[in-house]
């Protein structure tokens, strides 16, 4: 167990730049609502990406923003070793001792470090290097390495080490990756496997995959092909919709349960309208979830607006689901709260990229 | 030796574009829509008769670890959950790494291909902290997948909606655990649960969930794409397919390589390694699996079968085929005592045994070193071992066990040496190892 503490002296205060919290903002959209603290290992990161070493303040910004308690912050700050809680140097070099290193040379980059940059976990003079032990990185072939910054650095020896550290002090790039040649995990000397270019281009295609003979025969090939129409393939940055939506074909994922019985309580029946107020609804395909085969049913139900969605209660929304195809949709992914967002005149991740067009089953009519 | 043909892993060492354009040259998403029509009880079924034993270290069966997943997860409301273990962090591994660098897409459509098997819509995948640009290879990976409508909703075209996310840990060993890293995933320290209930019932938010490995889950496309009978047909019974090992340490050239299962330990330094450093010869013991497994001397490493079975015959395991190779001017207990080291440094500290035994055994183990120690402390030190093993939550307290139980096992005359060199001249330094 690594008994880790936090550092004496603490700024007096920690705010993510915007950029940064945005980005943290974003982050919390990966996991499910309510599990928000799932967040807390990359915003923590973040923090000390931004600051250079991870600060009290930034742990209590942190358990802000997560709506966590401080201490189950501090708890993840001092368990996690990649946190550093004291001041790291600008360049922070961190050598793997563990056993694949240690067995070819490890031993002799740390005694480099302790020469060209001093004692071990002590930030130098200047404040521009510092170095520590870490366990292994995880890069055993290409052993020894050492990880500065974002890169490892591999296949090192203590003279080629000390010749990196000089780099890095005159502002030097270097070039991350093996030090002897090697591209990345091969042999040195050349690869011993993976020569023959018709197994790894060619051989694939005898064996590709058909679909099941009881696949609706009627259904169009969606997905382009990628052995007859490479080229679509090829520009697949410039043409992001290779496979259309198929969003308003129910049938293919359609609840095969028995026909649900449909609420007929008059107190679950939300309100509803005969037609938008003032002619002209709200773009209910904003709301992740809804495509233009549920924006229709919603519409014939009476729902043109995104204030209307906003006050359904649970009956409410009970009674909306029961005349859906999509049993539990609205829930899972939370119209409620994307229509209130959207109502006071917000926007979400997903409605962004709607009006961006980035939703091709979400563009005005219909995919 | 493997023929390229029969290599799953085509862009291993990053030669090729591992972005889409060139994972579709190399038959990665290849019709991966005619494999999401199948039956998902039948993808199931088709990887138990592959025979495909977990690639983490474990080695169960992948097959029948996606068949306990509930099939009807709308029933109670309860998502299900796949998680993808990228948190390789034991020493001497570097498989994962190469996977997720150089062919990203493998892995997400293997995840997507899982997840449509176990009714998980979502996946998530742990990757460790220090991973940086592997990280934003895969992170790269994904959004490219999700332009092309690969991965998101209606995935390929199939109508299964699947969302794919990359979490990051921040250096902890333990969260290779599958229930540590679910807690980490959570937002907590990881800290292994306690089992049962299994994941597969209680997983990640309460919810059922698989954790698998990164390689597990890569080969699943292919494994689908040729037939379970192609890779049942390479290795042997219950050791089927190919696997990826690292074979570190003093061989003349260290390399990760896809090979069959079951490969003569020999041949495999030999055809892709160089041979030991000094020759065969000059092989004073390998530590085939990764550092938690036994050591083996080289009086048993040939011929010796590089599987699960083969291993366990010498007393040791296939764990994640991380080959750590040792020549004659290896001083063992210093490596296994730096062993010691890390797995007190990894310990969680929620078990006793395991958080007091492994700074308890690593402190013994570094007198052992200098040969400050008496004799009788080398039982005293296996008898520790054997108090811990067995006796904590998760498998870290065998793991800081076994490599001790292996050197006292082969190499115990060596540890009385140092023990008498140092009571006959207490002032003398000890000879320091490469």
């Amino acid at each position: 167990m690594s008994v880790r503490r936090l550092h004496n002296e603490q700024p007096a205060s920690f705010a993510f730049t915007p950029e940064n919290r945005e980005w943290a903002m974003g982050q919390l959209e990966k996991y499910p609502r309510g599990h928000q603290a799932s967040a807390v290992i990359p915003l923590l990161w973040r923090a000390q990406e931004q600051h250079g070493w991870l600060p009290e303040p930034a742990i209590r910004h942190v358990a802000e923003m997560l709506d966590m308690k401080p201490i189950r912050v501090l708890e993840v700050a001092t368990f996690y070793t990649m946190y550093n809680l004291k001041p790291v140097g600008k360049h922070f070099v961190q050598v793997c001792g563990n056993i694949s290193c240690l067995l070819r040379g490890a031993d002799a980059l740390m005694k480099t470090c302790e020469d060209k940059i001093g004692p071990r976990d002590t930030v130098n003079d200047d404040l521009d290097m510092s170095w520590t032990e870490v366990e292994c990185a995880g890069a055993c072939t290409n052993a020894p390495v050492v990880a500065i910054g974002d890169d490892y650095i591999e296949d090192l020896t203590g003279e080629k080490l000390a010749e990196i550290i000089a780099r890095l002090r005159n502002g030097e790039a270097v070039k991350p990756g093996p030090q002897n040649g090697r591209f990345s995990s091969e042999p040195e000397g050349g690869a011993t496997s993976l020569l023959d270019r018709q197994a790894i281009f060619e051989a694939w295609k005898t064996y590709s995959p058909k679909a099941e003979a009881d696949e609706k025969a009627a259904e169009p090939a969606l997905l382009a092909d990628a052995h007859e129409e490479p080229e679509l393939v090829e520009d697949s940055h410039d043409e992001p919709e290779l496979i259309e939506d198929t969003r308003d074909e129910p049938e293919l994922i359609e609840d095969t349960r028995d026909e649900p019985e449909l609420i007929e309580d008059d107190h679950a029946e939300p309100e509803l309208l005969t037609a938008p107020r003032g002619g002209k609804g709200d773009d209910l395909k904003r709301i992740k979830g809804v495509g233009p085969k549920l924006e229709g049913v919603l519409h014939e139900l009476g729902f043109y607006h995104f204030d209307q969605i906003a006050d359904w209660n649970r009956e409410n929304i009970a009674w909306v689901d029961s005349r859906l195809k999509f049993k539990g949709r609205i829930e899972r992914d939370d119209w409620v709260s994307q229509a209130r967002l959207l109502a006071s005149g917000e926007e979400t991740a997903f409605s962004k990229r709607v009006d961006k067009g980035d939703v091709p089953s979400s563009k005005k009519g219909g995919a | 030796m493997l023929a390229d043909q029969d290599r799953i892993f085509t862009n291993l060492y990053g030669f090729h574009d591992w972005g889409l354009k060139g994972a579709l040259k190399r038959g990665v998403w290849d019709n991966t829509k005619a494999l999401l029509s199948r039956d998902p009880d039948g993808i199931i079924d088709e990887m138990k008769a592959s025979g495909l034993r977990g690639r983490g270290g474990a080695g169960f069966p992948t097959g029948l670890k996606w068949s306990f997943m509930p099939k009807d997860p709308d029933a109670d409301g309860r998502p299900n959950y796949l998680i993808v273990n990228a948190d390789e962090g034991e020493p001497g591994t570097c498989k994962d790494r190469e996977i997720i660098r150089h062919d990203p897409h493998r892995l997400i459509e293997g995840s997507l291909l899982a997840a449509y098997a176990m009714h998980a819509r979502t996946a998530y995948i742990y990757i460790r902290g220090e991973f940086i640009q592997e990280r934003l290879h895969l992170e790269a990976a994904i959004e490219e997948a999700y332009e092309a409508g690969l991965i998101g909703r209606n995935a390929c075209g199939s109508g299964w909606d699947f969302d794919c996310y990359v979490h990051h840990g921040a250096g902890a060993y333990i969260c290779g655990e599958e229930t540590a890293l679910i807690e980490s995933l959570e937002g907590k320290k990881g800290m292994p649960r306690l089992k049962p209930p299994f994941p597969a019932n209680c997983g990640l938010y309460g919810c059922p969930s698989t954790v698998n490995n990164v390689e597990s889950i890569a080969v699943t496309g292919e494994i689908l794409r040729r037939g379970a009978g192609w890779f049942a047909g390479l290795g042997r019974s219950n050791n089927t397919g190919t696997k990826i090992f690292a074979i570190s340490g003093h061989v003349n050239a260290p390399c990760v390589v896809e090979e069959e299962m079951g490969i003569d330990l020999r041949e495999l330094i030999e055809t892709h390694c160089g041979g030991v450093r000094g020759g065969w010869d000059n092989l004073l013991a390998v530590i085939p699996g990764g550092s938690s497994v036994p050591c083996v001397p080289a009086d048993q490493c040939s011929p010796l079968k590089m599987d699960f079975d083969g291993l366990l015959e010498v007393k040791s395991g296939l764990g994640t085929a991380a080959v750590i190779v040792m020549d004659k001017s290896t001083d063992i207990v210093r490596v296994i005592a730096r062993l010691s080291a890390f797995y007190e440094h990894e310990s969680c500290g929620q078990c006793t045994p395991c958080r007091e035994g492994t700074g308890w055994m690593n402190r013994v183990m570094q007198r052992m070193v200098t040969g400050q120690a008496h004799k009788s402390e080398i039982d005293m030190l296996l008898d520790v071992t054997k108090h811990v093993e067995g006796h904590t939550i998760c498998a870290l307290g065998d793991a800081a066990a076994w490599p001790i139980q292996g050197l006292v096992r082969h190499f115990r005359h060596v540890i009385e040496e140092r023990i008498d060199e140092y009571t006959s001249n207490p002032a003398s330094k000890p000879v320091a190892a490469e």
